[in-house]
């Protein structure tokens, strides 16, 4: 293979502390390298050069992502893609096929992409699911939040067994972080219920969401996994839910983290910022949550911003998408995975007219603006959650342009307006910010940071080229420029191979998948083996035997080998 | 108006997907680049010209284009997809999706239509001499927002589900129409000659009139009592219908249905 020069460009590469600055990026054998003879020179003069996007959550693949295909064919008809020399036929539209996503997310200058909820029971088929997704680097974040085993082991005070049980899981599905949805809440669904404090315990297990949150931190950091925990807190998408959220960020107050990283991802906080008491006076409360997370060390947030017009909603949070879908009487679907969690699906419609939808559209841009520091933030829409994640670009533009922003909220219901605070916020981000928020933070919270989300030297050759010229263009006024560039790359380079010029694929490559590979001690091991041997044959639907996923499901897989033989 | 025949030549044994037969798309166009459209039949792709004899003159506007396919194509299906203006003329019956997405113009079949004729229509009209298929005028599979606007007029029979998600619009059956009709209607207009069992199930809002007899109703609707000569928009029916309201197993349901009394 040989080498490429990304010549003078202006790098944005906030990890190294490059804002903006003429350079050339040598790559060579799918590295960043110092310097390169014999390589083929791209010429990036007025473009912008970013690391290759990193994309933290986004349901890319598994149980409910199919469900969501199934419940709706009228999804697929949106955006219909015919075969070409290069790509598969392809469509979808807020559930994209399998190689639809890795096309369109390469076309946006991604090139890493983590799976937000990996049902463990779900595993194989999820893998299966990644598998058929090209142009990424895939890891998954793997449910248990609502896990049997997990939550007997806490219950108990066994953090160690606890522990030694997370890192076989991990292995056993090949996942890759601690995911936590509606802790509790999923367990009590199976009985027709839900937690709505920390404080509510769970049926039969007489745990709290409070002890199985601050339980898991503890598991995590003993582990020492890159990832932190990742949380979908209680209470999602409720009226008032603030005060919840408030709380649960105190939770692993304390807690020193094992790595250089945050202990505790609130995911989607957009959704978890609503102050009012009924939908009438729905409200934001985003400056409160803003202002936690600004004095917070522990916490960082990813934003899942809503983007108005049609999408699918779909998480590991069975009770919350039931009680949206009697709000909408639309089509519903739940699944129940045995012992780990009980997702949902349901279409879900944000409308500009809609004073509730106008409300959330400004949670996320606040929550964005309000918080000062960019390392804290990162960019979502938790996928399909609040908009299918191509609409990134527009996103991008608003937080770019206040002059934006306020175009937005004169066709959008005057709540907006009222009930939030954007249209008090001057603060626009710059480049270096944008690349923060989508690349290089999301590396770091990822713990990927060595590899991925930089231009550094030994760096995975992993690039975007914009047809930007920041010393031209002001965001500020030509927001409808910065929305169209930032939708297809001049270049998008994976792994030192360009594989998509000028917004067209021309090249399609197989990406990584990272996994888990946590030792722990032996005899910790043993005891715990024999929970699993005794549950799996007395509760599960499948033999264990057949429950772990083995390496061949993985694209190149890549273990990432932990050491947590110290825990007993 | 300006008239292109098509004469249909041997025709395949299963589906030709020929949503090129359309005004909107022949006009401006000369008969050399009408007969080159293409049409798809299993998996191979072909070009219209292989399917009809192609002849007349083409309008420069979709408005002054008509349409006569000359005979019988009871495989051809997406006629008139998407059309916004002009008018179709099938001498025979055709396949299913006639007249899909139109948004204006009108289509004439003076044979029988397939299944999905009329799929979320949104404008024009679209008039059936002999019986329509399943689904006539419905939603896509899975779209709960369905036909928004429109006139459908079949002077036959219909099958199942006519009106699916009916959300506006008018589609008048005289004779009659099996299982479900008007499922999960919100909005318009759904008159029937006669009707079998779970008439209106699911309806929210809208109209159904059945002129002649119903199998079975729902136990779901509600009677409202004995209206002469109703009126619904401007449409006006003779005789003493029975009046109910419905469907109450869903919220809020605000359907109307009247049947025509005996």
């Amino acid at each position: 293979m040989s080498g490429l020069i990304l010549k003078n460009g202006y790098v944005y590469d906030p990890l190294n502390g490059i804002k903006g600055e003429k350079m050339d990026i040598c790559i060579e054998n799918g590295k960043i390298v110092e310097e390169v003879s014999d390589a083929k020179v791209i010429d990036c003069s007025g473009k912008v050069v970013m690391p290759g996007g990193v994309e933290i959550h986004s349901h890319l693949a598994g149980g409910k992502v199919n469900v969501g295909r199934m419940l709706r064919p009228e999804d697929h008809l949106k955006n219909v893609y015919p075969k070409t020399k290069l790509t598969r036929a392809a469509n979808g539209y807020s559930t994209p096929s399998t190689f639809l996503t890795g096309y369109l997310y390469a076309k946006l200058g991604y090139t890493t992409a983590f799976t937000a909820a990996l049902p463990p029971l779900m595993a194989r088929h999820t893998h299966e699911e990644l598998h058929d997704i090209p142009m990424l680097d895939k890891g998954a974040l793997t449910l248990m939040g609502n896990n049997w085993f997990i939550m007997r082991y806490l219950k108990r005070g066994d953090v160690e067994l606890a522990a030694a049980f997370v890192a076989w899981l991990l292995k056993a599905v090949k996942g890759y972080a601690i995911k936590v949805v509606n802790p509790g809440g999923g367990e009590a669904w199976g009985w027709g219920r839900d937690v709505r404090s920390l404080d509510d315990p769970v049926p039969h297990f007489d745990i709290t969401p409070r002890e199985i949150i601050s339980g898991l931190v503890k598991v995590n950091e003993m582990l020492a996994l890159p990832h932190s925990i990742h949380l979908h807190a209680n209470n999602l998408g409720r009226v008032g839910n603030f005060a919840t959220t408030l709380e649960t960020m105190q939770v692993p107050n304390g807690t020193k983290p094992a790595r250089e990283r945050q202990v505790l991802q609130l995911t989607h906080a957009q959704f978890h910022s609503y102050g009012g008491d009924s939908w009438k006076n729905f409200a934001s409360e985003a400056e409160s949550i803003a202002k936690a997370v600004n004095s917070n060390e522990n916490v960082i947030i990813d934003i899942g911003q809503v983007v108005f017009g049609d999408t699918t909603t779909m998480t590991a949070d069975g009770p919350m998408e039931y009680y949206l879908s009697s709000l909408t009487g639309l089509k519903w679907a739940n699944k129940n995975i045995e012992l780990e969690t009980s997702p949902g699906v349901t279409p879900f419609v944000y409308s500009k007219r809609s004073p509730v939808s106008a409300v959330q559209w400004a949670v996320g841009l606040e929550l964005a603006l309000h918080i000062n520091d960019a390392w804290k933030v990162l960019l979502t829409t938790d996928h399909p959650n609040g908009a299918p994640f191509f609409k990134y670009p527009t996103i991008i533009a608003w937080l770019m342009s206040s002059k934006y922003r306020e175009e937005t909220m004169k066709e959008v219901h005057s709540a907006a307006q009222k009930n939030t605070t954007l249209a008090t916020i001057d603060r626009e981000y710059d480049f270096y910010e944008i690349a923060t928020i989508t690349r290089a933070g999301q590396a770091k919270s990822l713990g990927i940071q060595e590899t991925k989300g930089h231009l550094g030297v030994g760096a995975d050759a992993d690039v975007a080229v914009y047809d930007i010229n920041p010393e031209e263009i002001d965001p500020s006024r030509d927001y409808k420029l910065i929305e169209e560039k930032f939708a297809r790359t001049s270049y998008t380079i994976k792994g030192g191979e360009i594989v998509v010029k000028d917004g067209e694929i021309v090249k399609v490559v197989q990406g990584k998948t990272l996994y888990i590979d946590a030792r722990v001690d032996e005899s910790l091991e043993r005891e715990v083996m024999r929970d699993i041997d005794y549950y799996f044959k007395r509760f599960y639907s499948v033999n264990l035997a057949n429950y772990p996923v083995q390496e061949v499901y993985l694209t190149n897989p890549t273990p990432v080998q932990i050491d947590a033989t110290n825990v007993r | 108006m300006k008239e292109v025949v098509l004469t249909p030549k041997e025709q395949p044994s299963y589906g030709l997907i020929a949503e090129c037969i359309s005004c909107d798309v022949f006009a401006g166009k000369s008969i050399d680049e009408i007969k080159a459209l293409p049409v798809y039949y299993g998996n191979k792709q072909g070009e219209l010209g292989d399917f009809f004899e192609i002849s007349g003159e083409v309008a420069s506007s979709a408005e002054e284009q008509r349409i006569v396919i000359a005979g019988d194509v009871p495989k051809t299906r997406w006629i008139g997809k998407e059309m916004s203006a002009g008018e179709i003329v099938v001498k025979g019956s055709a396949e299913m999706y006639v007249g899909a997405w139109m948004r204006g113009g009108k289509i004439i079949v003076e044979g029988n239509v397939g299944a999905f004729s009329g799929m979320l229509m949104q404008g024009g009209e679209l008039y059936v001499k002999g019986n329509a298929g399943d689904y006539l005028g419905c939603s896509y599979r899975g779209e709960w927002r369905g036909m928004r606007g429109g006139t459908i007029i079949v002077e036959g029979n219909a099958g199942m589900e006519v009106g699916q998600n009916l959300n506006g619009g008018r589609i008048f059956v005289k004779g009659s129409v099996e299982s479900f009709a008007g499922v999960r209607m919100k909005k318009g207009l759904l008159v029937v000659g006669s009707a079998t069992d779970r008439v209106g199930a699911q309806m929210v809002g809208g109209t159904i009139v059945v002129l002649g007899n119903v199998l079975r109703l729902l136990p779901s609707f509600d009677p409202a009592g004995e209206v002469e000569n109703p009126s619904v928009a401007d449409e006006s029916f003779e005789g003493v219908f029975n009046k109910y309201t419905g469907d109450h197993a869903e919220r809020h349901a605000k359907g109307v249905l009247y049947v025509r009394k005996e």
